[in-house]
């Protein structure tokens, strides 16, 4: 009971300290300043979103764990801090002759599995958010089609863009069956840059031809890897016309690892429709030019009948 | 009748001769040597240079980071550095460091001569010099450049077509024999070779955390070594184990992979929490708080790490209900490791802390780690895991872990070790002054690190581009590194000068608990003349109570009692 009090006696000592007090001002002034100064909150301490629901349901999770993150370091790095200020040898000389507390070491193990079990309750809540894509927007049909393939929205129609992922380079088929590649020819395509429409559901079907990629557009939902191999989905619904959303290749692929970026530009579904026209119109002038470029170099012995330089 | 079994309390001053040295070539004896002290200083030094070595390799990495669109380093030699970088530190550094703490300290902690099978034991340092040789040989032609993972296709000979990536596999295969046969002889060892009266509750916790690193090791290498091998006969000899243009699946060498390489993290961290539980106990002058409990976690930890791995595939080809278990796996590895920091918090909790460099190596290491497990809470749950993965939060998350973590806790060994290796004491304030510098030079390096990831950083990119928001993190983390190096720098300094001017240490300067402090610093060729009855989880303390009682004097500990005025 004497030593309860000189504690009590003391913890009010240190509280009413200068070093305490320096240390709390300190402390309040930078927490302060982090939590007013949202952009710069945004900047350091927050998960990319806002283009897509499942980037802004991956947010909602990511902020409950960072807010569970920062009590948790607070109150046991506080406790570590603290005791170090407290139990020095030379203001604490009778160390405390104990081998342990069950009942502090079970309630302190129940806590932990407390704060898991909300995790996990949380992550199961918001996961259906984060995988399963909602119906587009009314008004955006024009552009829609059945897809065959996997995550599908309710109403089963969505616009399906087929990622390709090469050394050290993003292409995009645009239409549904593009993975097949009887189809895939016959569609437009484009590189590097990616022009979809807002308001629609996108269904991404993800492949590689050589090594291991990773498709990643931080504000438009998580990463999914390229494998050879394998087919993987994801899927993004652009919720605002006018941006560009950058990312790049998330999986070391190389030497020009670095710079296999990608971008996506999101357009009214107006504009996305006769972007893709376009498109189509110049594919189909380039492979025309092409044979004729390759017989024109022959020509001037340029190239090899087999067309090698 | 509690005395009878210490009929000479201090044996080791009544040595009186050495018997003849094998030779007189003091180079021959040490690479002839089967001591397993001499073993485990060559395992140290070792070590340490492949820890400058990476460390040195993580500068140049962080150079070349300093600045948007820097051409110091192009895309290939950044791809190779980054690849020397995370073998050198995992393969040649942290896993073995830890064989080297255990080869010298094990023996000493259970009262034993020498370790089971002392030729073994020269066998798994020669291999593991070997396996350095072997992958640093290739600096002379081409360095592997497909990460430590060596994911295939980019590590299959269409895409990796030099020899650096053969360097890779027989550095694993030789490291890996190196800690399997030295795993084995831990096992052996610690089972056979305690004291009289050492009982599973009564062995040191440090001795627990290498018990159970050999089993992991055990366990987890001839997983690495199977998907080695493969990787080998793909490139070379006509299979297609991991080929996908041939129905194999290169998804089934990262399962491979990480089956061995999520248990290889706790192989690298738990002797690191042994030694944390060792050295905290002795300057709080207090017993470790809940002992039972932090070696039964250790066992929880070790279990459950092999139950984990596919966290670091979550944004690989498998169905969510895959990813949830293994959420929820990762989440349970949690519980444990919390047991081990609110064991180790109630340790320091009202004690009597004598702050030697030692203890402040080991509560940083708290500090840090604390981080690191909870940035590890982030990276569990799989959806955040989807934006996180593959970006500088994890590298930042498995530094604080790895870097902040294994190292901080290898730096508290060593500051504590030190007197029983060399005979002398370190310098304390030089201790203090690089812990202080690597401290704030670690948290500057890495803490912002989290910020460059969720601002949208992938690892191993060589160089970005200006105005993404990643310059001025990334230039803040770079002088950090270097400053990080200065401060390791001291403590480096710090070992070699007191080799030869330290103080003498005498046999137990911190007046420890454990039985290495019973013999002479550094020990006798046979350690012990005598081997004590072991009373309690402390056998120094039951010795040293009884030594007061009989003699009434309180031992002279040879210049040493500045550290240990705590009154009793």
């Amino acid at each position: 009971m004497p030593r309860a009090l000189t504690n009590a006696r003391s913890l009010s000592q240190i509280l009413r300290s200068r070093r305490f007090r320096t240390l709390a001002i300190f402390a309040t002034v930078l927490g302060g300043a982090l939590l007013s100064s949202s952009p710069a909150m945004a900047n350091c301490c927050q998960i990319k979103a806002g283009g897509s629901p499942n980037a802004n349901s991956i947010h909602t999770l990511y902020n409950i764990v960072f807010g569970i993150a920062i009590f948790v370091f607070l109150a046991v790095d506080g406790v570590l801090i603290y005791c170090v200020f407290k139990f020095r040898a030379n203001k604490y000389p009778h160390p405390l002759q104990t081998h342990g507390n069950t009942k502090v070491e079970l309630g302190l193990t129940a806590s932990a599995a407390l704060i898991l079990v909300i995790l996990a309750v949380a992550t199961f809540v918001e996961l259906p958010s984060i995988i399963n894509p909602p119906n587009s927007d009314t008004g955006a049909a024009s552009v829609l089609s059945a897809s065959l393939t996997a995550p599908e929205p309710p109403s089963g129609k969505s616009l399906t863009v087929c990622v390709t992922a090469r050394q050290f380079i993003w292409r995009y088929t645009y239409g549904a069956q593009c993975n097949l590649s009887s189809w895939a020819d016959r569609l437009p395509y484009s590189y590097q840059e990616m022009e979809v429409p807002s308001g629609v559901t996108v269904d991404l079907v993800i492949q590689s031809i050589d090594v291991i990629h990773s498709w990643w557009i931080p504000r438009l939902g998580g990463k999914v890897d390229a494998v050879p191999g394998f087919t993987t989905y994801t899927w993004f619904k652009a919720l605002h016309a006018g941006q560009t959303y950058l990312g790049q290749c998330a999986q070391l692929c190389g030497r020009e690892h670095a710079f296999m970026t990608a971008e996506v530009k999101v357009v009214t579904p107006v504009q996305y429709t006769s972007w893709l026209n376009r498109q189509a119109v110049l594919i189909a002038d380039q492979n025309y030019q092409v044979p004729e470029l390759r017989a024109e170099l022959i020509k001037d012995q340029q190239l090899t009948s087999n067309g090698i330089f | 009748m509690s005395t009878t079994e210490l009929r000479r309390p201090i044996p080791q001053l009544l040595t009186d001769h050495i018997d003849k040295p094998r030779t007189t070539k003091k180079w021959l004896d040490w690479v002839t040597t089967t001591d397993h002290k001499k073993i485990g200083i060559m395992y140290l030094v070792l070590t340490f240079v492949f820890f400058i070595m990476g460390g040195t390799e993580a500068l140049m990495i962080r150079s070349q980071l300093a600045v948007p669109n820097n051409t110091l380093i192009s895309g290939e030699h950044y791809n190779m550095l980054i690849t020397l970088h995370g073998t050198t530190m995992i393969f040649l550094f942290v896993v073995p460091v830890m064989a080297g703490f255990g080869n010298y300290f094990v023996p000493l902690m259970i009262g034993a001569r020498d370790m089971a099978f002392p030729r073994l034991n020269a066998l798994s340092f020669w291999l593991l010099a070997l396996g350095g040789i072997v992958f640093y040989m290739t600096l002379f032609w081409k360095p592997p450049e497909a990460g430590w993972w060596s994911y295939p296709p980019l590590s299959s000979i269409q895409y990796s077509t030099s020899g650096g990536q053969d360097a890779w596999i027989f550095l694993i295969h030789l490291t890996g024999i190196s800690s399997l046969v030295g795993a084995i002889n831990f096992y052996v060892t610690i089972v056979n070779m305690r004291a009289p009266g050492m009982t599973w509750g009564r062995m040191p916790l440090f001795v627990w955390s290498i018990l159970i690193y050999a089993v992991l090791l055990i366990i987890a290498l001839p997983v690495i070594a199977a998907a080695v091998t493969m990787l080998l006969t793909d490139r070379h000899f006509g299979t297609h184990f991991f080929d996908p243009t041939f129905h194999g699946s290169p998804v089934l060498w990262e399962n491979l992979f990480w089956f061995f390489g999520h248990p290889e993290v706790y192989i690298m961290i738990l002797p690191g929490f042994g030694m944390i539980s060792e050295v905290l106990p002795v300057f709080a002058r207090k017993p470790i708080f809940g002992y039972k409990a932090i070696a039964a976690s250790t066992i929880v930890i070790a279990f459950l790490s092999a139950l984990v791995w596919a966290h670091h595939l979550f944004t690989a080809p498998l169905p969510v209900v895959v990813l949830g278990f293994f959420m929820l796996s990762s989440f349970l590895i949690g519980i444990p490791t919390g047991v081990k920091i609110f064991n180790w918090v109630g340790t320091l909790w009202r004690g009597s802390l004598v702050m030697t460099a030692s203890l402040y190596w080991a509560i940083g290491f708290i500090f840090i780690f604390l981080i690191g497990g909870i940035t590890g809470i982030f990276l569990a749950v799989f959806p955040v895991d989807w934006e996180l993965n593959d970006t500088y939060f994890v590298v930042a998350h498995f530094h604080y872990v790895l870097m902040g973590g294994a190292v901080f806790s290898i730096m508290a060994g060593i500051y504590y070790w030190y007197p029983k290796m060399t005979g002398r004491l370190c310098s304390e304030r030089l201790g203090k002054a690089s812990f202080w510098v690597s401290f704030i030079g670690f948290n500057m390096t890495f803490f912002v690190q989290h910020a460059l990831g969720l601002s949208g950083m992938p690892r191993r990119i060589y160089t970005y581009q200006p105005g993404l928001g990643w310059s001025t993190y990334n230039l803040i983390s770079t002088i950090g590194s270097y400053i990080l190096a200065i401060g390791l720098l001291m403590s480096f300094i710090n070992f070699a000068r007191s080799y030869k001017t330290g103080k003498i240490a005498g046999p137990d300067p911190w007046k420890a608990n454990t039985l290495e402090w019973f013999t002479t610093s550094p020990p006798p060729v046979n350690n012990f003349d005598e081997i004590p009855y072991v009373r309690s989880v402390e056998p120094m303390k039951d010795i040293r109570r009884e030594i007061e009682i009989n003699t009434g004097v309180i031992p002279d500990y040879a210049g040493a009692e500045q550290f240990t005025r705590a009154p009793h």
